[in-house]
């Protein structure tokens, strides 16, 4: 049976990528110049910031878990970095080593409570919020400019292809997709990230090592959120302890649009792409028509309603196959 | 026979309501009082004049008035989460309906010239607080109607709320004006005006819940909704009337706040209040999953908080607060976590035990 | 033998009917292993605090035989299972497999020995493919990667050895729990499982599927298997296991060939004498009731006076009856019947597993909405679309699973008892304090519920003084018709007689009751009608002297509904 089967689970991906495609189009016809290539390339690396840190935060979700820290560590990492390179004078790739573990240490921080102690990831998360934000403003009270000659070097960084540039940040983007989608996918760690967003206490009686996992997202969530922080630095050249406060819910926002439901277990790392490129186009058909950044946040959320709106009905109204059906599951003669 | 039972330690006591429903909760109330009895003492001996309360210029003045002053938005919102959370239900939107509700009041107030209603500022503020209502109504048809998650449907109020609270204002200050914008900032009256209005809302919740067969019904609902169902109870009508009062008391919380600084913002209006809100409760010792709650817990929560934020600003920066606070959390959601309460007197266990074996060893050489 | 167990196995049946046991064990004999048991337990003792829950147990399991374990609630089954799986380590006595010694600390240990449990409730990811539960966390790797291809190609191969046909592409959760369980079986048996522990699999599970189950574990058996079947469903029991071991109160009572074990033997074993002594108490209350009308064992609400506290819903006239059913149905759960139910009278619903009695009793009360037919209650004709109407029309319902749909557990007994008066009263009236306490203490003690106080939380009740509160619930209303789902399932003896009392004497002052029971006597007992209920339809009624288990038995395996006997 080769024919396209729609599955449940393919559902929601498929709406995203009709919204995406739809989006994209009205956008266009919209406005005409936005169908160059150009805009196309500034379109990633525009996002890359935010899309490096959903496909992290995606596992997360994946796996049941939520993180609400995601920006106030990427808040961080611009801090740190900025401060590392022009207070410290460190040498700029031990600074980025330096912030990753940083970022990362946040995140083990995360998963070890929530493991450890069974506390509700969504409350510690909001510490670790609180946390991270504060340790911003414990590093410097006011924007830290960084001008030392690295960041220039790191802001103009690309591949020229012809006409466009594939700045830095979109290149590090498509890397860390790939490198999720692969994970998500070919590897026990990501199936067994599925699995626990399906039924932990089933996959935790199948021994798979639900424990070491839990840790390991959130991990892998903070460690993306810095390396987000650290590539933004190539757009907006400053440490600014203000950096994403109250953006703390774009990136869940991509996750969810980009078809990944929210109690885990379903949902696609192409998707959240997907996600992170609607809310970029978005954006863009906002700005183009000059038109109020609030319109950004309300669309967003709009656009969250309609997901969640269509995945709870979806999974309220699963189809079930009767065991007696002659399509399914059938009993073969002994 | 389920595969639960087969990973439970043997020796596990349930003790979930524990021996007495309700007295237990009182017992609850235990750690919070406590460490607000325990802060409030610190404060009276390390700092100067912490205690001290007078009458300046007919008004109640003193580091005391100012906490309750300057919780009492905190406060209010408590009051609306405890019973969102006793449903096992979130609120994440009230800090953004905060926003909304000063704006609506700035935008209503503002002359037609420059694109308000040219309403009085009475005016503006009634409409604020229906806007509120109202969009206390949208949180709970997501939530009751239509079945979405809590965190999810108000996920979105969230976001587009100071979207909305933006259109209205635009990105800048508003100046608020009139007799009762001042009369709620600093009226000339002996009592200030927030902690009254936290007054009147709490007995009026208070009411609401103890005085009917309301509070049963939503503790009844958060433990089990289904059992609440099939005994009648209007489990839909209940979860719906959690949100519209909590969104009603972000209204409330808005007006409140925005009249601390005589200036409606769509940003920075009630930033990070959820979270304030929500860890008022925890520490009031409702628990996030549902069931019993405890509205003077809440208060006493949020008191703690803000007695807190209070004293650490003497030295230090209120942004760095934040550190203080996130210590807060976690700690006592750890305390609160059966877990780390296992672990730790497992290894205390192990520390005691080791020691009496030195002894011992000691004892014998 | 009793003609209840012929009859079980006659059943309808449109798969084709598996050989039966006897000639494919003799195969058995060839295997040279066949005499050594595959698993032996020698003096295995398990101990709790205060508890003795195993009391130096044997027990084998023998390659190609399926071994049920029985016992009532407190026997040592669960400890017993918990032990050979790994899950409890043992205090005392040996476990051999293949007569090697072997201690497995955690069923992942077990398993890798070769002992695999399924579970009733599936453990598997029901957001992942068939395909990847069947090798989840031992998923084979090509360079590194996960193989999906030879996942494909194995799962399929692994489903194919059960006779199943499934598209093992396909999300696990499309299929019903019947497949789920055989997906679940499939996995065991692919990580090697020598010894197939299937523990109470049938419980949700109707006709159909539960003789599917069976084939597959008969094909399993027949490849050389040791299977140990738990279930407390005797009919199930005996047809596919071939031996039994009784547990009693930790004890080994006795190992049998299951031909050589009549039920009324095995009953017998499992309770001890306690059973006939409660059959002579309970015919003596149903034949005693003309002496003893007009002294409730149950004191009435009270007044009214107090809101609403107490008082009967009004509206009934003595003569019509109270509640009439006509073509009530709810397509994909039960086809449309009639039901007729005066003042006073206990209909009993009498079906196998899955015939549609709680689906029934789902409908009359409201949860589920009837999408063809009406109801009639005296002067009105309705359908109810939610449990509230119901209740107001004076109609109560307690369900199966107490513990998921019953009780509120952090509330306590008290609260737990006047919830739906409260909720009948409506939001802003409440009962007073001592109205409510009054309520309450006059339930625990009418109905024996043994607790300190009426503010104990409820979750620290035993089973069945939560289901004595949870009755007490919907006594305090006072309803005219009160719908019991198995109210003595999981109960100990004592209690059971005194809920089934309690029946008894309710129907004399007046209620009336339907009462679902899977266990025929129980029904036999209580009952002055019985509706009999096959594969989610209605075939047939009896009454009076009519009613008894074998009639039961004989108009659910008919073609033809039974004509009702006078």
């Amino acid at each position: 049976m080769k024919k396209l089967r729609l599955d449940q689970r393919h559902v929601p991906l498929a709406a995203t990528l009709v919204v995406c495609v739809l989006l994209y189009v009205l956008t266009g016809l919209q406005y005409p110049s936005f169908f160059s290539p150009l805009v196309l390339a500034d379109l990633f690396s525009d996002n890359a910031r935010l899309g490096i840190a959903a496909l992290g935060s995606t596992f997360v979700i994946l796996s049941g878990g939520i993180d609400l820290s995601v920006a106030s560590v990427m808040a961080l990492a611009t801090m740190f970095m900025a401060a590392a390179v022009e207070r410290f004078h460190l040498n700029p790739a031990l600074a980025i080593v330096l912030t990753l573990l940083v970022g990362s240490g946040v995140g083990y921080l995360n998963g070890a409570l929530i493991h450890f102690f069974d506390l509700p990831p969504f409350l510690v998360t909001l510490a670790t919020l609180f946390l991270a934000r504060g340790c911003c403003f414990l590093i410097s009270m006011s924007p830290v400019a960084a001008e030392a000659p690295f960041f220039q070097s790191f802001g103009e960084a690309g591949q020229h292809l012809g006409t466009i540039t594939l700045h830095l940040g979109t290149i590090v983007f498509a890397g860390v997709a790939a490198a999720c989608i692969y994970a998500a996918h070919f590897t026990r760690y990501g199936r067994t990230v599925y699995a626990m967003g399906g039924n932990e206490q089933a996959a935790r009686l199948m021994g798979l090592p639900v424990g070491k996992t839990k840790i390991l997202v959130y991990v892998f969530g903070g460690l993306t959120a810095a390396l987000a922080g650290i590539m933004a630095m190539a757009n907006i050249p400053s440490g600014d302890p203000l950096n994403y406060l109250g953006q703390e819910l774009d990136v869940i926002a991509a996750v969810v649009i980009g078809g990944t439901v929210l109690t885990g277990g379903v949902g696609y790392l192409a998707g959240t792409v997907l996600g992170v490129l609607i809310l970029g186009i978005m954006q863009d058909f906002i700005t183009f028509g000059n038109r109020d950044a609030a319109w950004t946040q309300i669309t967003t959320g709009l656009l969250l309603f309609v997901f969640v709106a269509m995945q709870t009905i979806l999974s309220r109204w699963k189809p079930r196959h009767r065991s007696t059906g002659p399509l399914h599951a059938t009993v073969r003669n002994a | 026979m389920s595969p639960q039972a087969v990973l439970e330690p043997v020796s596990t006591t349930r003790m979930r309501g524990g021996a007495f429903g309700r007295l237990h909760l009182w017992g609850k109330l235990l750690w919070p009082a406590l460490a607000l009895a325990i802060l409030l003492a610190v404060d009276g001996i390390c700092i100067r004049g912490f205690f001290s309360v007078s009458i300046v210029q007919g008004r109640l003045t003193g580091t005391l008035v100012d906490i309750f002053r300057y919780g009492a938005p905190a406060m209010v919102l408590s009051v609306g989460m405890t019973f969102v959370l006793a449903t096992g239900g979130v609120d994440l939107s009230v800090g953004a309906i905060m926003a909304l509700a000063g704006a609506i009041a700035a935008k209503a107030a503002m002359p037609v010239s420059l694109n308000g209603m040219g309403m009085s500022p009475g005016a503006g503020i009634a409409i604020a607080l229906l806007v509120s209502v109202l969009a206390g109504m949208w949180n709970g048809m997501s939530v009751a109607w239509l079945g979405m998650q809590p965190i999810v449907a108000t996920l979105v109020l969230m976001v587009a709320g100071r979207g909305i609270a933006r259109l209205c204002i635009g990105a800048a200050n508003v100046p608020l004006s009139g007799v009762i914008w001042t009369a709620l900032h600093n009226p000339h009256l002996t009592l200030p005006t927030a902690p009254v209005i936290v007054l009147v809302v709490a007995i009026v919740a208070g009411l609401l819940t103890r005085a009917t067969s309301i509070g049963l019904f939503i503790e009844a609902l958060g433990g089990n909704p289904v059992a609440s169902r099939y005994a009648g109870v209007r489990v839909g009508l209940i979860t719906f009337m959690v949100y519209v009062f909590c969104g009603l008391c972000a209204g409330i919380a808005g007006m409140i706040s925005s009249a601390d600084v005589m200036i409606a913002n769509a940003s920075s209006t009630g930033m990070y209040m959820e979270l304030d809100a929500i860890l008022a409760v925890v520490i009031g010792g409702t628990a996030l999953t549902g069931g019993r709650f405890s509205l003077v817990g809440s208060l006493i929560g949020a008191l703690l908080i803000q007695t807190l934020q209070t004293t650490l600003i003497y030295k230090v920066p209120i942004q760095q607060t934040l550190v203080i606070k996130a210590i807060v959390v976690l700690a006592v959601c750890l305390l609160q976590s059966a877990e780390f309460r296992r672990k730790s007197i497992a290894v205390c266990a192990r520390i005691g035990l080791s020691r009496t074996r030195k002894a011992a060893a000691q004892v014998a050489s | 033998m009793g003609a209840s167990c012929r009859i079980a196995l006659d059943l309808p049946n449109p798969l084709p009917s598996p050989p039966p046991a006897y000639h494919r064990r003799e195969e058995k004999s060839f295997c040279p292993m066949a005499d050594t048991p595959l698993l032996q337990l020698q003096k295995v003792r398990k101990v709790f605090p205060g508890v003795l829950a195993l009391d130096d147990v044997d027990f084998s399991a023998r390659r190609a035989e399926i071994h049920a374990i029985m016992g009532e609630n407190g026997a040592g089954k669960s400890t017993l299972i918990k032990v050979l799986t790994g899950a409890y380590p043992r205090d005392g006595g040996r476990m051999l497999l293949d007569g090697a010694e072997i201690s497995p600390r955690s069923p992942q240990e077990a398993q890798r020995l070769g002992i695999s449990t399924v579970y009733q409730e599936v453990n598997l990811i029901p957001s992942l493919s068939v395909a990847e539960n069947i090798f989840l966390g031992r998923q084979p790797t090509r360079w590194g990667r996960i193989d999906w291809r030879q996942i494909r190609r194995r799962a399929q191969a692994a489903i194919e050895r059960l006779d199943l046909s499934v598209d093992v592409g396909r999300q696990l959760s499309s299929y019903s729990i019947a497949i789920q369980q055989m997906v679940a079986i499939a996995r065991a048996i692919d990580i090697s499982a020598r010894l197939l522990i299937l523990d109470e699999p049938t419980s949700s599970l109707d006709a159909n599927e539960v003789q599917r189950l069976f084939a597959v574990m008969r094909k399993l058996r027949d490849e050389g298997m040791a299977i140990i079947f738990v279930s407390h469903f005797l009919d199930q029991i005996y047809a596919v296991t071939d031996r039994i071991t009784v547990l009693r109160n930790g004890r080994l009572i006795g190992e049998y060939p299951t031909a050589q074990l009549s039920r009324q033997d095995l009953i017998a074993r499992m309770m001890g004498r306690e059973l006939a002594d409660l059959d002579v108490q309970l015919q003596q209350e149903k034949t005693g009731g003309e002496a003893s009308r007009g002294r409730p064992l149950i004191p009435s609400p009270g007044t009214p006076g107090e809101g609403q506290g107490g008082g009967r819903a009004p509206g009934l006239s003595v003569t019509q009856s109270l509640l009439r059913a006509r073509g009530l149905g709810r397509s994909g759960s039960i086809q449309p019947f009639d039901l007729e139910i005066d003042a006073g009278e206990i209909i009993g619903l009498a079906g196998l597993l899955g015939s549609g009695r709680s689906e029934m009793a789902r409908l009359l009360f409201g949860i589920d909405v009837a999408d063809s037919g009406e109801m009639e209650i005296g002067e009105k004709k309705l359908v109810f679309r939610h449990p509230r109407q119901a209740i107001a029309l004076g109609l109560a319902f307690c369900p199966e699973d107490r513990k998921t749909s019953g009780i509120i557990p952090e509330l306590s007994i008290r609260e737990n008892i006047v919830l739906a008066l409260q909720a009948r009263g409506g939001l802003f009236k409440s009962l007073s304090r001592p109205r409510q306490d009054e309520i309450a203490t006059g339930y625990i003690k009418a109905l024996g519920i043994v607790t300190p106080s009426a503010e104990q939380s409820i979750a620290n009740l035993s089973g069945g003084n939560q289901q004595k509160a949870i009755l007490a619930r919907w006594l305090a209303a006072d309803p005219r018709l009160l719908i019991l789902d198995e109210p003595t399932r999981g109960i100990d003896v004592g209690a059971k007689a005194e809920i089934q009392k309690l029946v008894l004497s309710l129907c004399r002052q007046g209620t009336a009751i339907i009462f679902i029971s899977s266990e025929l006597e129980e029904v036999v007992r209580v009952s002055d009608r019985v509706l009999v209920l096959r594969d989610r339809a209605l075939v047939g009624q009896l009454r009076g002297s009519a009613i008894s288990e074998q009639t039961i038995m004989k108009t659910i395996a008919q073609d033809r509904p039974a004509e009702v006997a006078q």
